[in-house]
């Protein structure tokens, strides 16, 4: 009788959690997304043609919205490790539904990363001397290592979990259709589920886990030390890869936050993503966003007290200057207002959670353009005898185009994704369901 | 300049003493001479073993110096272009002139902003509008201190931060000091560009504008052109010049005698008029470096701007053209 409740709990989780054929608002919205990636690539396409020329960098602004994106990128990828790993490894429980939609963020993520940046060079055919002429001393170099390696730590740690869940959906072959039984059966079929392989594969998740956590921190500092190691001002700082990181956790989890909210309305899953999810995502965001203000205290305060010569043009412009609006536009929605809606419990609730991750996702955006930009417009000897253009930076269509493409196509990535895979992970829930009615039957 | 529009002509001489021949040879086969003509013997016909070609006499004549060191007389129609020396190969320009340390000194109280040797470097590099290598910046060191224009290019520093983070050991410093870049291997990261203190780098957006005749000319990172689009480009203190032991472009062509260049191991620098000791004119003069704070130990030193030739003022009307 026990027994006969337990299977019908299970198919009807099992059911709930199949992943479905997108409904009209699915198909308009990947529709949109691939029209602003069509326009990117033609974007892109321009810029192969004509040379950076079609930007509107220029020998001061060397690196523009692309580099700031390519941050933007690495920063929220990190959400997969830390909602994967870190929860994983701490036996928070509570995060099992989240893992998958983090993970699935940290693969397009980290994909449209290296895409931007390759994006970013002058001469992208030449994209193989990195391989054939590498000089490890180049904090490029590193940046190219830890990259891949985490690209690939992150897809092992999407498809690890994902091989029950995979053996569930091939039980479904007229849902899923044809095409897709074949990538399922593909992926998949050499899982039977025996308990060896669910020791090999627990292992796995485990080392994997365990790995990415400090992968996760390389690759962020890394790409702090990007900008550390060189002599600019406003780049010159110890505090970067503490700040960096702290931010990526923040905007990670932001945009999870986001995803959770879009995926629970979208796919009717607010039995699985509970309130009690977002109140706890929401405590988490606004430690997050604690640790990060206190690094950005760390980061402009100590420049700002002593007011050095080459420190103080940049400080004034980003504090009170041209580029003052967008600063505290920055902290205002990426940090401080998160923190004052997050700690209220009425703020923790979906509707205003989901509104606080946009937030903070969008501060973060314009907070990477603040890291990248206005140190570039203040060098140590001043601009000079160069043309008027090149005083100033404003990024041009195709900039924005591509940029903006980017995000679509991350996001496009994600979408068909949660269309392919369970967003959340359907053996994981019946373990813990039964788990929680074994708990109630005693 | 001259070595890229002026056709060089090789001749030799047809009627050669024996002890020659192996010189014959050496220019023939070494050389890859193309051409050959010549001659200024009393034999009848001089040309006759200048064997593809027919050539008949013009009646001008150009004078050309043997290569026994004889001026000779030559028929304009037996003169016939050689194709451009093979430059040096790419290793050799990376290794650099055995020997030698180059170094350039700046004397601000001699600068009047005319942006002289601005114009020649553009030409001499084929730089596209807007690009500069040379900027002549007007500096002030303190609110009640007097103003001054300081010419800036690439520092060629001993401990060069742009090289530090080329990816691909496209930019490179030489055992003369020379920090030069290879259009060839570049990849357009501009990681060198954010890097440098001096701001001396900069880069070729677009396709550059450059003549077909430009276009053509053999690659070498020591004389930089053909630009290439999607590449980064900076001052190379005139490599090629220096190689053939000829001083840059901006020293030569300052009417007030701003640069001085030369080598350290030698401790000696001249602007092609006068010559100094090196370490002599340092010590008096009080030279400096720019921002030695941060290490990267410049090639290109400074005397500071006093008992000034010009007012300040002097060189006013040119920038002011330069940014209208």
């Amino acid at each position: 009788m026990e027994n006969s409740i337990s299977i019908a709990d299970d198919e009807k989780i099992i059911q709930d959690l199949l992943p479905g054929k997108f409904n009209t608002t699915g198909k308009v919205w990947v529709g949109i997304l691939t029209a602003i990636s069509l326009v990117g690539v033609y974007a892109y396409y321009r810029q192969l043609r004509y040379g950076l020329i079609v930007t509107n960098m220029r020998d001061y602004v060397s690196w523009g919205i692309y580099i700031s994106n390519f941050v933007f990128f690495v920063a929220i990828s990190l959400v997969g490790s830390l909602i994967t790993a870190v929860f994983r490894l701490a036996g928070v429980k509570w995060g099992t539904p989240l893992t998958r939609i983090a993970e699935m963020i940290a693969v397009a993520a980290i994909i449209f990363a290296s895409i931007i940046i390759i994006v970013d060079m002058g001469s992208p055919e030449r994209f193989y001397n990195l391989f054939i002429h590498p000089r490890i001393q180049s904090p490029i170099m590193w940046d190219v290592i830890v990259i891949t390696t985490y690209f690939f730590i992150s897809i092992l740690l999407l498809y690890y979990p994902l091989l029950p869940d995979i053996k569930i959906l091939l039980r479904f072959k007229e849902k899923s259709g044809p095409a897709l039984y074949k990538f399922y059966s593909f992926l998949g079929s050499f899982w039977k589920g025996s308990h060896k392989q669910y020791l090999l594969s627990k292992k796995a998740i485990n080392v994997l886990c365990i790995t990415i956590i400090p992968v996760a921190f390389t690759i962020h500092t890394v790409t702090s030390w990007l900008f550390a190691t060189t002599y600019r001002p406003g780049w010159d700082s110890t505090n970067f890869g503490a700040y960096f990181i702290a931010g990526a956790f923040l905007v990670g989890a932001g945009g999870v936050v986001v995803a959770m909210y879009i995926f629970r309305k979208c796919n009717s899953l607010e039995k699985y993503i509970t309130l009690d999810h977002f109140d706890k995502m929401g405590r988490v965001l606004v430690l997050l966003a604690l640790l990060y203000l206190y690094f950005n205290v760390n980061e402009f305060l100590t420049p700002f007290f002593k007011m050095k010569e080459s420190e103080a043009g940049y400080l004034k412009d980003l504090l009170s200057g041209s580029f003052a609006p967008m600063f505290w536009f920055a902290v205002l929605t990426g940090i401080i207002l998160p923190i004052i809606v997050l700690l209220f419990k009425k703020g923790r609730r979906p509707l205003p959670m989901f509104i606080v991750g946009i937030m903070v996702v969008v501060g973060a955006w314009f907070k990477r353009y603040l890291i990248v930009t206005p140190t570039l417009l203040h060098p140590f000897l001043p601009m000079h005898d160069v043309p008027k253009a090149y005083h100033y930076y404003f990024p041009s269509w195709e900039e924005w185009a591509i940029s903006m493409g980017s995000l679509a196509g991350a996001m496009l990535i994600i979408t068909l994704l949660s269309r392919i895979f369970p967003i959340i992970p359907i053996q994981e829930t019946l373990t813990e369901h039964h788990h929680e009615t074994a708990a109630q039957n005693i | 300049m001259d070595q890229k529009i002026g056709v060089k002509y090789i001749f030799k001489l047809n009627e050669m003493e024996p002890e020659n021949n192996s010189r014959r040879g050496f220019l023939l086969t070494g050389l890859a001479v193309a051409g050959l003509v010549a001659g200024c013997t009393q034999k009848k016909d001089p040309f006759e073993a200048g064997a593809e070609e027919q050539a008949m006499a013009s009646g001008k004549t150009v004078k050309l110096l043997s290569v026994d060191g004889e001026v000779i007389e030559v028929d304009e129609a037996f003169l016939k272009p050689v194709p451009h020396m093979p430059p040096v190969s790419n290793t050799e320009a990376r290794v650099g002139i055995p020997g030698k340390k180059f170094v350039m000194v700046i004397d601000l109280s001699r600068c009047k902003n005319l942006k002289i040797c601005q114009a020649a470097c553009d030409h001499a590099h084929e730089l596209s509008p807007g690009q500069n290598w040379i900027k002549v910046r007007p500096m002030q060191d303190a609110e009640h201190t007097a103003p001054y224009w300081q010419p800036t290019l690439c520092m060629h520093c001993d401990e060069p931060p742009c090289v530090k983070v080329c990816p691909v050991d496209a930019t490179f410093k030489r055992q003369d000091g020379i920090v030069l870049i290879d259009h060839d291997r570049c990849i357009g990261c501009r990681f060198c560009m954010a890097a440098c203190p001096y701001s001396t780098r900069v880069f070729n957006w677009g396709e550059p504008e450059i003549s077909t005749e430009i276009a053509s000319e053999p690659y070498t990172p020591e004389s930089p052109f053909p630009q290439k689009k999607g590449t980064v480009g900076k001052c190379d203190f005139c490599a090629d010049m220096t190689r053939r032991g000829e001083l840059p472009h901006c020293v030569t062509a300052c009417p007030n005698n701003v640069y001085l260049f030369g080598d350290m191991n030698e401790d000696s620098v001249s602007n092609g008029s006068e010559t100094f000791r090196f370490s002599d004119l340092i010590r008096d003069r009080g030279g400096y470096r720019l921002m030695e704070d941060l290490g990267t130990k410049p090639s290109v030193y400074y005397l500071p701007p006093v008992n000034r030739n010009f007012p300040f003022e002097s060189g006013l009307e040119n920038d002011k053209l330069q940014n209208s």
